[in-house]
């Protein structure tokens, strides 16, 4: 068996390796409906009530990444899958793979973050596996959680009600887990100051909401980054997306290290932002609902719904440049120099 | 985006440079090369080749390290990661396949192969691992070769080595511009590079006659290194100029000068696609031999004439300005970014690489 016949890193990632994996080895296999849409939760209308039902695993390296450990990333992870739904976030299980002779307080810290997790998205943790296998045949902790969320009357979000004219807007700063998993991971060498933007973003959906119709759809930019939450949206559509880069909140720190590492922040992952369409006169009334919450505050328009290229996004650069965006093959690793 | 790098990035700025070059043109082709990775990343992030005057070609040339490593060094690479070792790389260095499947595919296949940003993160890996051996992959030009050269001088553990494939810039642009077929009015010198060795390596190749300026990694940055370079061939008077004074100086960095001198000695290497270049490799000097991989792991008797070109490749003639990368017949058929077969398919700042995404994003093909 050669390497080319092995799973390998990237299809778990966030490119265009991964989204073969689902198109080649999922989708064909797995015919519901539901899933065939292959978005952040699934959508399930049982006895005239509708629900969002989602599920992720978690195996973060290092599990203790400042701002977004193992424990609080299982929790937000779901949870926030559920919220850019459109649902309100109910109920949640989580599983545990524990390697044997992982220490008893490290692991009573990630379940203890989980808890407060749980307790700020406004969720119970219901239903839950402990594993532990032998040593050596995991690394450290593994989670896995699912998460069920209702979604009220008249909540109708979709990309198919994405039009022309929309504006695309990030609740915050950009890339910021993302940035922070690499500091943490030290390839880049000692690095400090860079926290994980994972959080709850229940808050935020439950705000956007508000707009009503003016809300088209909603995705957290989480692998990939924003850039690929961009062009999932567009993908298939008869509209396409322009981004003006300049517009787009990076922090400092973040461009810093994305800088020594010649990765995009664009694409890097968000743990607690939110990417929402909508309507061109609901772009100011989403600013404002948004900016009055903590986690809102460097909300910005960051794009636009266009005619065409119809399915692709345009990056248009502060250089008065422009390009169509095209997805890497696997998750961009940090350059040589 | 922070006010500093708004300067380097203005709009206006950048388009007037570009319109600066049309008038410099006025009306006659020019054609020049980078020869480095990072630029080619900026170029092509940027778009700036959208905005370059009819008539002016900007190619890439041997500047993406990962693109002229040879793949004999990969597979040493490869057989001490299966052996056992801890071999310890650059993000873009794992997906490169030398003769015998890549670092990504033996780490798939059980071996330890882990992923650092520096040297000092392969050292760090070391002091972790002391029942292990650590061999850090030291590949890369002089940007990357100084910081080896500090590593290696600061009595490392010794369970630490280093499969060095080292390659230095001035002898390949040299070997370049003796080279039948290559035909260049210009070249723009990578900053990393002139940051560490300084412009005068550079300035007896300037004064045979060919325009040069060194140039920084903003879209300002380039296309003033990209003018001054232009300004030089159409007035005729080839120089070597500086367009990134806020970190080059002509002598280089003495401390980086002084650390490389004692760690290394100068030696021909092979460069990927293009061969041997008398006097372009830095390899670790007498006395340093315990840190030496090849040495310590007998790797030194199993090397082989370069095997890592497959048929059909072009990379060669792409790495030196002779060919684009869509007339090579593999291009986009045989060999794409999902299942490369050249070098300048892999890397992200490799030229074909470069190429596709562009077809891509402009819908080219």
């Amino acid at each position: 068996m050669s390497g080319r016949d092995r799973v390998r890193l990237g299809h778990g990632g966030g490119g265009r390796l991964a989204r073969s994996f689902l198109e080649n080895e999922i989708r064909t296999r797995f015919r519901s409906p539901a899933l065939a849409a292959l978005d952040d939760a699934a959508l399930l209308e049982i006895e005239g009530v509708r629900l969002a039902f989602t599920t992720d695993g978690f195996v973060v390296k290092p599990p203790d990444v400042p701002g977004g450990d193992a424990g609080k990333l299982a929790v937000c992870g779901t949870v926030n899958d559920l919220a850019v739904s459109g649902a309100r976030p109910l109920y949640v299980s989580l599983a545990l793979i524990v390697e044997e002779g992982f220490s008893m307080s490290g692991l009573g810290d990630v379940l203890e973050s989980a808890a407060r997790a749980a307790e700020r998205a406004g969720v119970q943790i219901v239903c839950g596996d402990t594993k532990v296998v032998g040593r050596g045949e995991a690394d450290g902790v593994f989670l896995t959680t699912a998460g069920i969320g209702v979604v009220d009357h008249g909540v109708s979000l979709g990309t198919d009600r994405i039009e022309a004219g929309d504006r695309l807007i990030v609740s915050g700063a950009v890339g910021g887990h993302g940035a922070a998993v690499l500091a943490a991971r030290g390839e880049l060498g000692e690095m400090t100051g860079i926290a994980s933007d994972c959080a709850p973003v229940t808050d935020l959906t439950t705000a956007l909401r508000g707009l009503g119709r003016d809300l088209r759809y909603m995705t957290d930019p989480t692998r990939g980054g924003l850039l690929s939450a961009a062009v999932e949206m567009v993908s298939g559509l008869g509209v396409g997306m322009t981004i003006d880069e300049p517009s787009v909140p990076v922090e400092g720190p973040v461009a810093a290290v994305c800088g020594l590492a010649g990765i995009d922040p664009l694409m890097l992952a968000c743990e607690g932002r939110v990417a929402a369409v909508v309507s061109p006169g609901g772009a100011g009334p989403a600013l404002e609902a948004l900016r009055k919450l903590e986690a809102g505050r460097g909300a910005a328009v960051v794009g636009e719904v266009v005619g065409e290229p119809a399915g692709r996004v345009v990056m248009c650069m502060a250089a008065g440049t422009s390009r169509l965006v095209v997805l890497p093959e696997e998750d961009p690793l940090p350059r040589i120099c | 985006m922070s006010v500093e790098l708004a300067g380097y990035r203005s709009g206006r700025i950048v388009q007037g440079l570009a319109a600066r070059i049309g008038r410099i043109l006025s009306g006659r082709r020019m054609r020049i090369m980078h020869v480095c990775g990072t630029h080619e990343h900026t170029v092509s992030r940027h778009a700036l080749r959208s905005i370059l005057p009819d008539g002016f070609e900007l190619v890439s040339g041997p500047g993406c390290p990962v693109c002229v490593c040879p793949a004999v060094d990969i597979d040493q690479a490869v057989r001490l990661a299966r052996g056992g070792a801890v071999l310890a790389t650059f993000g873009d260095m794992v997906r490169v396949p030398g003769g015998d499947g890549s670092l990504e595919t033996a780490r798939a296949e059980g071996a330890d192969v882990r992923i650092v940003g520096s040297v000092t993160g392969a050292v760090r890996l070391a002091l972790e691992h002391a029942d292990r051996d650590v061999v850090f992959l030291a590949c890369g030009f002089e940007t990357t070769a100084c910081t080896y050269a500090a590593a290696a001088l600061s009595g490392p553990p010794s369970n630490f080595s280093m499969l060095t494939s080292i390659r230095l810039i001035p002898p390949a642009l040299d070997a370049l511009m003796r080279m039948e077929g290559v035909s260049l009015d210009g070249y723009l010198l990578p900053g990393h590079v002139c940051t560490v060795i300084g412009l005068e390596p550079f300035e007896p190749l300037a004064a045979r006659g060919i325009p040069m300026a060194v140039a920084g990694f903003e879209p300002v940055d380039v296309l003033q290194g990209l003018a001054l370079v232009a300004e030089q061939a159409a007035t005729g008077s080839p120089a070597c100029d500086n367009a990134y004074g806020r970190l080059v100086r002509r002598g280089g960095n003495a401390v980086a000068l002084e650390a490389m001198a004692s760690a290394f000695v100068v030696e021909d290497a092979s460069w990927r696609g293009i061969g041997t270049i008398a006097g372009s490799g830095l390899v670790l000097r007498p006395g340093l031999e315990p840190l030496d991989a090849r040495r310590r792991f007998g790797l030194d008797e199993e090397t082989r004439p370069d095997s890592g070109m497959p048929a059909g490749c072009s990379c060669g003639l792409v790495l030196t300005g002779q060919a684009a990368p869509s007339d090579c017949d593999l291009y986009a058929t045989a060999c794409t970014p999902a299942d490369p077969k050249g070098p300048c398919m892999i890397s992200n700042e490799g030229a074909c690489r470069i190429a596709h995404v562009f077809d891509e994003q402009t819908g080219g093909r």
